[in-house]
């Protein structure tokens, strides 16, 4: 994994720490990038993860300036989703700003 | 509802958008206006973006302005709207996708962006804009009564999935009015809708407002998913 990739991780660990925190989830064990956020075994209703994907698109815009909309029509899908992990996300959302930064 | 209440209309620039964009900043509301030209409307509690509502990224580059001016959106009016009348023979496809692309995926996109932001407040008001076209099935508006319809149907399932955020989605549908929409329709034709509602006049600017006014009072976080077509029309 390269350091872009890793620090996006560490944007979503962030993040989701803050889903948590907001809806009163608890926090059984330390979520790594392997945590799976949404569907079977995940940490996330759909709600809550609406809500993780409001705060990554209003943190990527203060902080890295980018205007990124993090939907995809797989996004609720149990095993193809980009939100499925924390890393799968960091991908997605690494593969989107890469995207903006060469339209 | 805060105050002052930070509202967006969307095409903010003439007819029922500059009408209620007037009248709100009149109340003393924060009004943020977009439309595809500069507007000539000025006041000390207005700001205007030129954008296209289907510009996914224009449009993702004015709501964060919206987030970080003003902290948050405490109403979405869907304003913006295309028509054009034709027989549906005579109809080419280039104007189909226009119509549906202003009118829908621009009420789409408008209402996912500010979703976001109302969401982290728990509280927001969307109020779209259907048409009498779609209950009267207007002859000659097949595309325009299509992307109404539509709007109707996104209208009732956003009242489902923006519930758990506190945001109301309802739509009013104006009778006709004076403005440059209709203003191309012959005479006759508009005497023969008008004469089909139950209040057999012109719809005025008011009588939206009116509705509008409804549906964004604080009282009014029950009513979520309704269309109220004015004039009688149901």
């Amino acid at each position: 994994m390269n350091s872009k990739n890793d620090s996006m991780v560490v944007l979503v660990l962030q993040s989701l720490s803050e889903v948590r925190e907001q809806f009163g989830i608890p926090e059984s064990v330390e979520p790594t990038g392997e945590t799976v956020l949404f569907g079977l075994g995940g940490e996330l209703d759909s709600l809550g993860l609406v809500n993780l994907v409001i705060l990554l698109e209003e943190k990527i815009s203060d902080e890295l300036g980018a205007q990124i909309a993090l939907t995809d029509e797989r996004a609720m899908s149990q095993e193809h989703s980009p939100f499925r992990t924390v890393t799968t996300l960091a991908g997605y959302i690494s593969r989107l700003l890469d995207e903006t930064k060469h339209a | 509802m805060p105050d002052p209440v930070v509202m967006l209309i969307t095409g903010a620039r003439k007819g029922i958008g500059r009408y209620l964009a007037e009248y709100y900043a009149a109340k003393g509301f924060v009004l943020v206006g977009c439309s595809r030209e500069p507007s000539d409307f000025q006041a000390e509690n207005y700001q205007h973006f030129c954008l296209d509502i289907v510009d996914e990224r224009a449009v993702q580059k004015m709501f964060s302005a919206i987030r970080r001016t003003y902290g948050r959106l405490d109403v979405l009016v869907n304003n913006a709207g295309i028509a054009s009348m034709n027989h549906v023979l005579l109809t080419p496809v280039s104007t189909v996708q226009k119509i549906l692309s202003t009118n829908v995926v621009g009420t789409f996109l408008l209402s996912r962006e500010a979703a976001k932001i109302m969401s982290k407040n728990k509280v927001g008001r969307i109020v779209n804009f259907a048409s009498l076209a779609v209950p009267l099935r207007l002859e000659g508006e097949a595309i325009y009564a299509a992307s109404k319809a539509a709007i109707v149907s996104l209208t009732q399932v956003l009242a489902y999935e923006l519930a758990d955020f506190g945001i109301t989605v309802n739509a009013v549908g104006p009778a006709p009015v004076k403005t440059d929409l209709v203003c191309h329709v012959p005479q006759e034709k508009m005497d023969r809708l008008i004469a089909r509602q139950a209040v057999k006049r012109w719809g005025e600017m008011r009588d939206i407002s009116n509705v509008v006014d409804f549906f964004i009072r604080p009282d009014s976080d029950f009513v979520t998913g309704q269309v109220i077509y004015l004039g009688g029309i149901s």
